[in-house]
């Protein structure tokens, strides 16, 4: 250190260094602030080793406490599923078309199924269940294969039309483009029109009726209701899966539809499988 | 190289005691402040078999603050949050008129060491004994002194701890478990780290936490201007100091009184320092000598630093009420009184009933197989009050639109247990016919009402038709 210089006034040397004529003085650092220093400082080195804290070339050094926030997660978990072991057993032997919607288990059930859905269904079925062309709303109180909490379940449990459950719902519409002329199937679509539309081709829609009965009503019966057993829908209301225009009604007649739903019972757990049935009957529509 | 050390000991510092106006001020101000901080907990309050009749109770569990007639739910923290501003706007009015009068009155540091000092001097003597203690050899005296002060510190200092957990959950069922052991860790845990630092902190750490923990000397520089009334030296008056008979003209006699009792260790006649707390301690000490030795009072005194020029001079100074009135004390009062305002208002309008409508926009309606459309709504119900109640929901236009209860088979009531919210699931129908329908958005309200009490409550919302 080559020239020290000392403060007039207090007697304490000067770092040196001078801002707008004002000098800073060199004033000693408290002791005790300079132990805290050194706790510090050994405290990151003890953390360094008890914790997770290198960065290696792939993932960091583990730490001698072994301890990890996956591990903290999947403590979480455990401690949160044995909370629930209770409701598990009890969901498990509960009749579900008995279940008391103003329960603790019925609250259980529609969480645990919302989870569920919003996992694994609602990617058909959209996440607040309003489902789009050929994928069911299961909102509104319409029900191809029926709405009550046994037809729901099996529903989701094995599936719609897949050849991978023996017991999945299963309806085939005849593609009419190889049985009916072209004008024969614009008359049956203009009859189903009538059943639900103000304005129609009276003309075009009686000789429909007739060809309707012949070949459609067999299935979607007599007044074109539709039947559930059958998975037939109700021509006769408001609801389209495939759309209920013209052009949509005559592709449909034409080509006929054919959607696919897996067979949950084959990929989740039955309590999931119940708890999503028990979700979905909850939504507004459930019989 | 340097001759001196980088790194300095610290230097304690051993205020004498001191009688006075701002000296008995402190004992009363610490006298309440303490008073309200360990007896709050217990005071009763009777709400009902089903809420917790304890008056203030910050019911984190619950998620429920109860203070007297008072119950704060978490949807309204803007109470607290409005009361936290009131704080903020407050401590910045004090300061701006009279300096840092938190600092040296109120703040728990500032207490809590006041309250730490009087031990040390009951058990060890004034600041003499005090200094000699601290320099003579650990010996059996010593050691005797020194502990049985850190007990009783400890004693202070566990009271702190416990103290504060009263808050958090009914005293004296906490008081029994703690006696037995069987309450929860957090409140052992929060008892042993408020100890630690009430230890710590108003035993041996005292001033250095003004002077190095606590950022508000910093802050407080910047609400503070020459008309803000703060501890100061009357240096026209008191210099050339020194004693009579060495010919010293100013009044003060260099006697040190002003320093020996200063808590932080500074001499005020410096001139201001951050490290001054006002607590006015040094003004006491000083009239004290000035009326042994036939001086007026006020040598040091709470004056503003604007009237100097003018008492130099010899002209009447300004009168303190023009200090303490002005355009920003004005501003900070009107905010503070306008907050206040705001937050009584809120507290005026509430109901222990209320309605909360949350429409379903996923998706915004929902198609019938007859052509009828429904609307969802999420409804979330708070019953505020210590017992259940029966509610009774309906609509303005409840001709056009129906309204069914999800899971309740077309019922409209429902019943709320005490002190709870529910969430309710509903359903709102236009028929197909109906112009609800068919419109884009048609306004609603929803009602609830409690048919026993005659309370009601009501939000509107919209219906979306078929677009």
């Amino acid at each position: 250190m080559s020239d020290l210089k000392v403060d007039e006034e207090t007697g304490v040397e000067t770092t040196g260094h001078v801002w707008d004529g004002i000098e800073e003085l060199n004033n000693p650092l408290p002791r005790w602030w300079l132990w805290t220093l050194y706790a510090c400082i050994v405290w990151a080195i003890a953390y360094s080793i008890a914790y997770p804290a290198w960065p290696m070339l792939s993932g960091a050094t583990s730490g001698v406490l072994g301890y990890s926030s996956r591990g903290e997660v999947a403590e979480d978990i455990a401690a949160h599923e044995a909370k629930n072991q209770g409701l598990v057993v009890e969901f498990a032997a509960v009749e579900l078309a008995a279940l008391d919607p103003a329960s603790d288990l019925n609250r259980y059930a529609v969480a645990r199924g919302g989870s569920v859905f919003r996992a694994q269904c609602s990617q058909c079925h959209g996440s607040g269940a309003a489902g789009g062309v050929g994928y069911p709303n299961l909102l509104d109180n319409d029900w191809l294969w029926g709405g009550d909490m046994d037809n729901i379940t099996h529903s989701i449990r094995h599936g719609i039309r897949n050849d991978t459950d023996d017991d999945a719902r299963y309806s085939e519409m005849p593609a009419f483009s190889e049985i009916l002329e072209t004008e024969e199937i614009d008359a049956i679509v203009e009859y189903v029109t009538s059943l639900s539309m103000p304005e129609f081709d009276a003309g075009m829609a009686e000789m429909g009726t007739v060809l309707f009965q012949d070949n459609c009503a067999s299935c979607h019966g007599e007044k074109a209701t539709g039947d559930r057993d059958l998975g037939a829908p109700n021509l006769a209301d408001a609801i389209w899966l495939y759309g209920g225009d013209r052009e949509a009604l005559k592709y449909t007649v034409e080509n006929a539809r054919f959607g696919v739903m897996p067979a949950w019972g084959q990929r989740l757990t039955d309590a999931d499988v119940r708890a999503v049935s028990v979700y979905v009957h909850s939504l507004g529509g459930g019989e | 190289m340097s001759s001196q050390s980088l790194y300095a000991a610290q230097e304690p510092v051993f205020p004498r005691r001191v009688k006075g106006k701002f000296r008995n001020l402190k004992w009363w101000i610490m006298a309440v402040t303490l008073g309200i901080y360990y007896l709050t907990p217990w005071i009763r309050w009777d709400r009902g078999p089903n809420l917790p009749d304890q008056a203030v109770l910050v019911d984190m569990a619950s998620r429920r603050f109860y203070f007297f007639w008072i119950e704060i739910w978490p949807h309204e923290f803007y109470f607290v949050a409005g009361l936290l501003i009131m704080a903020g706007l407050g401590l910045f009015l004090f300061t701006s008129a009279l300096g840092r009068v938190w600092c040296g009155y109120t703040c728990p540091q500032t207490v809590w060491t006041d309250l730490f000092i009087l031990v040390e001097r009951w058990i060890e003597g004034d600041r003499n004994a005090r200094v000699r203690l601290y320099h003579g050899e650990w010996n059996i005296r010593k050691w005797r002194l020194r502990l049985t002060k850190w007990v009783v510190w400890l004693a202070i200092a566990v009271a702190t701890g416990g103290a504060w957990v009263f808050y958090f959950t009914d005293a004296p069922t906490l008081l029994r478990d703690l006696g037995n052991y069987s309450a929860h860790p957090v409140a052992y845990g929060t008892i042993a780290i408020l100890t630690a630092t009430t230890f710590l902190f108003g035993g041996f750490a005292r001033e250095q936490i003004c002077i190095y923990a606590c950022p508000w000397p910093r802050i407080q520089a910047a609400m503070m201007d020459p008309d803000t009334i703060t501890v100061a030296y009357r240096d026209w008056r008191g210099e050339e100091r020194g004693k009579k008979h060495e010919n010293k003209t100013g009044d003060c006699i260099d006697c040190m009184a002003c320093v020996n009792v200063c808590p932080m260790g500074i001499d005020i006649r410096d001139g201001q320092q951050m490290e001054c707390i006002t607590c006015a301690l040094c003004i006491d000490a000083c009239d004290d000598v000035m009326g042994k030795i036939g001086k007026p009072r006020g040598l040091i005194d709470y004056l503003a630093l604007s009237d100097e020029p003018a008492e130099r001079a010899g002209t009447p100074a300004t009168p303190i009420w023009k200090h303490v009135l002005r355009p920003r004390t004005l501003l900070y009062t009107a905010m503070w009184v306008s907050i206040g305002v705001g937050l009584l208002y809120a507290l005026f309008i509430r109901t222990d009933l209320e309605l909360a409508v949350s429409p379903v926009r996923n998706p915004t309606y929902v198609l019938q197989s007859d052509g009828a459309v429904r609307n969802i709504y999420d409804i979330r119900l708070r019953n505020k009050t210590g017992d259940a109640r029966i509610l009774h929901l309906s609509l303005t236009s409840d001709e056009i639109l129906r309204i069914d209860l999800e899971g309740r088979d077309g019922l409209r009531q429902l019943e709320i247990p005490a002190d709870t919210t529910i969430l309710q699931r509903v359903y709102v129908t236009a028929r197909p016919n109906d112009a609800a329908a068919s419109l884009h958005i048609t306004d609603l309200t929803f009602w609830v009402e409690d048919l026993d009490a005659n309370v009601r409550a009501n939000q509107a919302t919209t219906f979306n038709g078929r677009e």
